[in-house]
């Protein structure tokens, strides 16, 4: 029995090492193998600061529309009756169906002014999609936007819509009973989702790099620094990605820890 | 009248839910609407709150017409078989919560709590949260929020369906011992015809979408309009045509003509009461109701030849 537990454990354990730990590990020491002073320079590089606000913005404007939309749709999908729902519950989860490959050459067959005519008129307009940072916001929004709906839906499918109706019975209106009753009632399914929507939109390249043009956020910088034999600097911008991913996981299961502690 | 509904027919797709439905309660009173599920009877008590839309007919409260009235503004308490407690909210929040949609101050609405709280004997339990009570606690306290907000009626939908049978027995004499102090009409749904007898004054019995019989407890049980509310309100067996209840029936060790043979399969003693379980000459299973002392006086044991004959039996005409 103890024994069984413990093969278990270090098979888990072993898998999680040689897949995960070790190659994310080998990033910190190879960071600073050689010294602060390369991999300080190199993130604080005019390029280096750029693609960080850059990979910012991006996450900054899709997460949060991610989350509104999230959790709109998770509740038209629950709650409510209509047909072609199927296919629209189908289609959120496209963005995890195809490349993110395939995603960056959509936007920019949409958008490119040279191959369409929406992409001509919102150049017309001043607007300029791809090759700059709109098509990026775009493409990041794309890649991350199942994550809170698919999160929350199970969610307002357990709770169901008995808390809803006895809101309504008492008086409260539909705006009220879903910032006082179905929003808390959710909230830990809309944080997972956003933690995992965070961690994919700060790490996104395939989509991304279609549309980027000269345009750099941190992935694309790490790959540029990688490519031009810089390799201090792009362990270095790795590394700075690799922790604002954890931060988030982290920050993620702090707050379930104090859910948990609250019941 | 507290409460009419008026013709209404509800349907969910191809299934109709209530049929040309047409009920009456009375002011202050405390009636049960009773039937098997599938009966229409949560539909029609959730028509009456507004939780669903009627397709046709009327919904009046206090003489109102309030068919297409929002629910929000209705006025009505529900509670809800599974208590619906807002889980993320204390009790104390639980049972503020219409009162603070209704834009309460904050003394009138901790003196009202505190009332309701002493009424469903929640006292002290103000700082839990729903997972920190038990299933009877919630429930009451479910009943607390709806009457924080003072309903012209309130609606309760299986209230005791998740509780287990000793709780529920205590929350039925405690609901009408409440509804004594209180008074607010009330209207409660159950599939169990004993509770609806406990704790109701009048019994709306429910079948197929549609009203069968309503009446007082005694009248349903001696007088049921059809095989139905004979079958469903209280135990009753068929023979050929008629119908008798299991109490109204005699044993006898010899035929005297009228009598139907059985053989006795079983014999269950449920305290005073006997229940003894037959299988007639025709193969019918069929079971009489006698108290202790006459089991003894007649001696009977399991596997004994005896002869029953009803005392009281009676005929519907076919539906």
């Amino acid at each position: 029995m103890t024994l069984s537990r413990l093969g278990l454990r270090s098979i888990v354990l072993l898998y999680l090492a040689a897949l995960i730990i070790v190659p994310v590990g080998m990033i910190f020491y190879r960071t600073f193998e050689h010294g602060l002073s390369q991999p300080i320079d190199a993130v604080t590089s005019s390029d280096g600061q750029n693609a960080f606000w850059l990979t910012i913005v991006c996450v900054g404007i899709a997460v949060p529309l991610n989350t509104i939309f999230g959790v709109v749709t998770a509740l038209v999908l629950v709650r409510q009756d209509f047909r072609g729902k199927s296919l629209l519950n189908a289609a959120i989860d496209v963005p995890f169906a195809i490349s993110p490959v395939v995603i960056g050459l959509a936007l920019f067959l949409v958008y490119a002014p040279r191959n369409s005519w929406f992409g001509g008129w919102l150049m017309d307009r001043g607007v300029q999609v791809i090759f700059s940072t709109p098509g990026m916001v775009l493409a990041t929004i794309f890649v991350s936007l199942p994550f809170v709906v698919r999160e929350v839906m199970p969610v307002l499918r357990e709770i169901g819509s008995d808390q809803e109706e006895a809101a309504e019975t008492l008086g409260a209106s539909p705006w009220q009973t879903f910032w006082k009753v179905t929003l808390p009632a959710i909230r830990w399914g809309v944080t997972y989702g956003v933690v995992l929507a965070t961690a994919r939109a700060l790490g996104e390249f395939g989509a991304v790099s279609v549309v980027a043009g000269s345009n750099l956020t941190m992935p694309l910088f790490v790959r540029k620094q990688f490519e031009s034999f810089d390799l201090a600097g792009a362990y270095a911008a790795a590394l700075v990605l690799a922790l604002l991913a954890m931060g988030v996981l982290l920050s993620m299961s702090y707050l379930q820890k104090r859910s948990t502690k609250e019941a | 009248m507290a409460i009419s509904v008026k013709n209404v027919t509800k349907r969910f797709g191809d299934f109709v839910a209530l049929d040309d439905v047409s009920i009456d309660v009375p002011d202050g009173g405390l009636t049960a609407l009773l039937g098997p599920s599938g009966s229409g009877k949560s539909t029609l008590l959730r028509v009456i709150a507004g939780l669903e839309q009627p397709d046709e007919g009327q919904v009046l409260i206090s003489g109102e017409d309030n068919t297409s009235t929002r629910v929000q503004d209705r006025n009505v308490g529900f509670v809800f078989q599974h208590y619906a407690a807002f889980k993320h909210m204390t009790v104390f929040d639980n049972i503020a919560f219409g009162l603070k949609i209704k834009g309460e101050g904050s003394g009138v609405i901790r003196e009202r709590v505190k009332q309701l709280i002493d009424l469903v004997h929640l006292t002290g339990f103000e700082k839990r949260f729903p997972n920190q009570l038990s299933g009877g606690q919630r429930q009451r306290m479910a009943l607390a929020r709806a009457l924080a907000v003072e309903p012209r009626v309130l609606l309760l939908d299986e209230p005791f369906g998740a509780l287990d049978a000793k709780v529920r027995e205590e929350l039925r004499t405690w609901l009408r011992r409440l509804h004594d102090e209180v008074h607010v009409t009330t209207i409660f749904v159950t599939h169990d015809q004993e509770e609806a007898m406990d704790v109701a004054e009048q019994i709306i019995v429910m079948n197929d979408g549609e009203v069968e019989q309503s009446g007082g407890p005694r009248d349903l049980y001696e007088d049921p309009a059809s095989e139905f509310v004979m079958s469903f309100v209280g135990p009753a067996h068929r023979l050929g045509e008629a119908w008798v209840r299991p109490h109204d029936v005699e044993i006898r060790h010899e035929p005297n003509g009228k009598t139907i043979e059985g053989m006795i399969d079983r014999i269950v003693h449920l305290g005073f009461e006997v229940r003894v379980e037959l299988t007639l000459s025709d193969g019918e299973q069929f079971s009489v109701q006698l108290t202790r002392d006459e089991v003894e006086e007649l001696e009977l044991a399991e596997g004994q030849i005896v002869f029953v004959r009803p005392r009281v039996t009676r005929v519907f005409a076919m539906s």
